[in-house]
């Protein structure tokens, strides 16, 4: 029997009106990397945050190293040696490196006065014993979210941590800069003989780096398994509650007309600088094309031209042979498009609305559901948002609640169900299951697929690539605004698409040409 | 032709820049007050009420004890309180800062004038004990900057001391960088095992008192003794667009606060050759196109910081 590092007892958390944590029982071995999975919701940031003493749990106990804690607080976690990298950074843009590794532990002259040569010093130390190679004189802001997450390790090392917790640390990384995370993973534990907990829904990450695996549900700890007697399916059907078929999808029929084309498209970010830089593709009816991309190389500015939510610098769109020139978003939609946005929260529902109100945004001038131009037919909505509701699995509590109360997944199924409801020829998707359980994801996808063997154009952007693997069938990888690449899905490997989406590789030979 | 140099040298004499320094004071002590909540992320439109309190209290406790040392005893007891006030408001209970500080100098205004009326009468306070000037024998020697520099109030000297001072706290102790981290990123610093709040509090607190010195510095600084309602005359406000002007740094809000304290004084004399209404308003010109400069420049940095920017990824 190893040491235990980390035990949890009997904890259960209780925020008004959730139950985030119920009963749970957990240790942990020291020198393990365990896998905490499970849907959102499930509670394994909740149960982290009490082991970072950011929660105080309602009840139970919990023992670092043996010790009971007594006081819930980051500052006595820190003491016990936890160090705790969270889903969004905890870092302060306008410092350096060094500055934010020694945050709260400065190093001082005099007493009173931070001693910067010292703090730099210490980091480079830090990046010498654990190879985790940073310019500690660097300014954060300035550097890419890969390195920045390990400032973030850093970090909980310069405060003296053994156990590493890291909170769906790949969910913004590359599939290089994960497989570097991952090198750094193993090597601090087998050099340094650190415990990580890692939370992750990607299941195969569970089956790539970790020892064991515990699988949350609604809260609860369902089970917990040495990783090598588990296989993703059996991950998913656990995490689930059922099994999941995660089979491939089938995709019927072949491509027909042109329905998307954009050409030599240049349109601006927010900054006023170039963000998608003389691009061209088309769409056919029948197809998903699939963007491959990091964050922030032009994918969502390309979308908000396509949809009209952005002014087109130079370059043409046409949407089912109809030119998008000096219409807004309302128009364009008329041409024949609906158009899922990356942020439900903020362009896809409106929060505070109901459900009903949610599923008829953009058809109230509807004949069906409209009287004389602006009395609305309530109970003839009322029905057909009944019947949305049921066609698409939404679970929540009636059609009258706000939607900002449900939960992400069941919010996602609100925007995905008004939009492929309206039977359009052409589907522009973006992010379509960020932040949604397995359950929902599975559901979604077959949808998509479902409208593309029915004759729709899709054009898909998401940030997890094995969901543009899942549903394209073809994909084009985008760098700094530019195309780089563009494939047949099955004829490209992701490993090989990671290649792609980071950096500009024109003039070495593409696999695939359209 | 002559009376145009007789306007410039009038304008550009020592006493003018005398005048700079003395009427820069009280706008460069809330502003060095305004650049703590700054970083501290709190947007402080409170100032003006502060500097109205402080002014009032000073004279206040002057008139009580007989001695201006009194009532700047007052004035920290007094900074110390609001300071407390509205943070409670806008750190614990979370209210809208803007909000906050417009009830603050609303309610000061108020508070001020019906004391001011009930105990000193309509006319206002007059008469009682300041603070003295400061000698500096050594310095009488030197012509022009002798003469600019020498006889001010102590506030004028302190406040130097207290640019440095802070500027030293903000950006070269742990403390400052605490602060700073509270009101870019909080939740940064309470993962690090510090409570932003705390920051915040201090930060509140500070500028409560050095507001309040504002305030004494216009009632017990040079006039023996005064106070007028609505004293403070917005210096508060543009003690805020000092520390936006200064991007927060006390030094730089400093300067901002010396150039609004400049065309004040150049009003002053421009006032024998031009109607006073129309002087009057050179110092809130200056502060607006004070603050278009700091758009536009904000602007063009963010540019170049774009551009600079080496990798996509580090777009977020």
């Amino acid at each position: 029997m190893q040491e235990l590092a980390v035990q949890f007892k009997h904890i259960s958390m209780e925020f008004p009106g959730v139950l985030a944590n119920d009963d749970v029982s957990l240790d942990i071995r020291r020198g393990e990397v365990f896998a905490l999975v499970g849907e959102n919701g499930a509670g394994k940031t909740t149960l982290m945050n009490i082991l970072y003493g950011i929660n105080e749990p309602t009840d139970g106990e919990v023992y670092i190293g043996g010790k009971k804690v007594e006081h819930f607080s980051p500052k006595n976690a820190i003491s016990l040696g936890v160090g705790m990298v969270h889903q969004h950074f905890m870092l302060v843009p306008s410092f350096t490196v060094a500055q934010n590794i020694v945050m709260s532990k400065e190093p001082r002259k005099l007493g009173f006065l931070f001693d910067n040569k010292a703090a730099e010093q210490k980091t480079r130390e830090l990046v010498d014993n654990y190879g985790l190679v940073v310019d500690s004189s660097a300014v954060v802001q300035e550097i890419s979210v890969g390195l920045q997450q390990r400032v973030e390790i850093l970090k909980t090392l310069y405060r003296g941590a053994d156990i590493l917790i890291l909170d769906e640390p790949t969910a913004v990384l590359t599939p290089q800069e994960t497989d570097e995370l991952f090198a750094v993973i193993r090597r601090v534990v087998k050099e340094h003989g650190m415990t990580v907990i890692i939370i992750t829904h990607k299941l195969y990450e569970v089956m790539a780096i970790s020892d064991r695996v515990g699988v949350m549900r609604k809260g609860r700890l369902i089970g917990v398994a040495d990783t090598c007697d588990m296989d993703e399916k059996k991950l998913a059907s656990m995490m689930v509650g059922r099994p999941v078929l995660y089979d491939r999808l089938e995709k019927t029929g072949v491509p027909g007309e042109e329905r998307i084309k954009v050409e030599d498209l240049h349109v601006l970010d927010n900054r006023g600088l170039p963000a998608v830089d003389g691009l061209s593709l088309s769409v056919r009816a029948g197809e998903v094309l699939g963007i491959a991309a990091i964050e922030g190389n032009g994918q969502s500015e390309l979308l908000e031209a396509i949809t009209g939510m952005r002014p087109i610098e130079n370059g043409e769109i046409s949407i089912c042979g109809q030119s998008i020139r000096g219409k807004d978003p309302g128009e364009i939609r008329q041409l024949g498009l609906a158009h899922i946005p990356e942020d439900r929260l903020a362009t896809g529902v409106s929060r505070d609305a109901s459900v009903t109100d949610n599923l008829i945004v953009g058809r109230h001038r509807e004949k069906a559901f409209n009287r004389f131009g602006f009395h609305q037919r309530t109970s003839t909505i009322e029905r057909y948002a009944q019947q949305v509701y049921d066609n698409f699995d939404i679970r929540g509590a009636g059609l009258e609640v706000n939607v900002g109360s449900m939960s992400g997944g069941n919010m996602q199924k609100v925007v995905v169900a008004r939009e492929f409801s309206f039977d359009t020829p052409v589907l522009i998707i973006a992010q379509p299951t960020r932040g949604v359980d397995v359950g929902a994801i599975e559901f979604i996808h077959s949808r998509i697929i479902e409208k593309r063997n029915a004759g729709c154009a899709i054009l898909l952007c998401s940030a997890d690539l094995d969901e543009v693997f899942r549903l394209s069938d073809r994909i084009i990888t985008m760098y700094e605004g530019h195309i780089t690449g563009h494939f047949k899905a099955s004829e490209i490997s992701k490993e090989e698409i990671g290649y792609y989406m980071t950096g500009d590789r024109s003039g070495e030979e593409a696999v695939y040409e359209k | 032709m002559d009376d145009f140099l007789n306007i410039l040298g009038s304008v550009f004499s020592a006493g003018t820049f005398n005048e700079m320094l003395r009427r820069a004071t009280p706008v460069a002590l809330a502003a060095i007050g305004g650049s703590l909540t700054e970083h501290a992320g709190i947007m402080n439109i409170g100032m003006d009420g502060m500097i109205l309190m402080g002014a009032f209290f000073g004279v206040l406790g002057s008139a009580l004890m007989s001695s201006a040392w009194g009532g700047i005893g007052m004035v920290l007891v007094l900074g110390v309180l609001v300071g407390l006030f509205f943070a409670l408001f806008v750190v614990k209970f979370r209210s809208d800062e803007f909000i906050i500080g417009c009830a603050l100098n609303t309610f000061a205004l108020g508070l001020t004038t019906y004391l001011s009326r009930a105990i000193f009468g309509t006319s206002g306070a007059k008469g009682y004990p300041s603070l003295p000037t400061v000698d500096i024998p050594f310095l009488d020697s030197i012509p022009f900057l002798g003469e600019v520099l020498n006889h001010h109030s102590l506030f004028v000297y302190l406040t130097w001391l207290l640019v440095f001072v802070l500027w030293v706290f903000i950006y070269k102790t742990p403390y400052g960088f605490w602060l700073r981290a509270s009101g870019e990123k909080p939740d940064t610093l309470r993962t690090a095992g510090i409570d932003p709040d705390k920051m915040k509090w201090i930060a509140s607190v500070l500028c409560g008192i050095l507001c309040g010195l504002a305030g004494a510095h216009l009632s017990l600084g040079y006039l023996n003794g005064t106070f007028a309602e609505n004293m403070s005359n917005s210096r508060g406000y543009i003690a805020f667009a000092c520390v936006i002007f200064g991007a927060a740094n006390p030094s730089k809000a400093y300067l901002a606060a010396l150039m609004f304290g400049f065309f004040d004084a150049i009003g002053l004399r421009l006032q024998d050759y031009v109607s006073s209404d129309l002087t009057g308003i050179i110092p809130y010109a200056i502060t607006i196109i004070m603050m278009v400069y700091v758009v536009i420049r904000g602007q063009q940095k963010k540019k170049h910081a774009a551009k600079r920017l080496p990798d996509p990824a580090g777009k977020t």
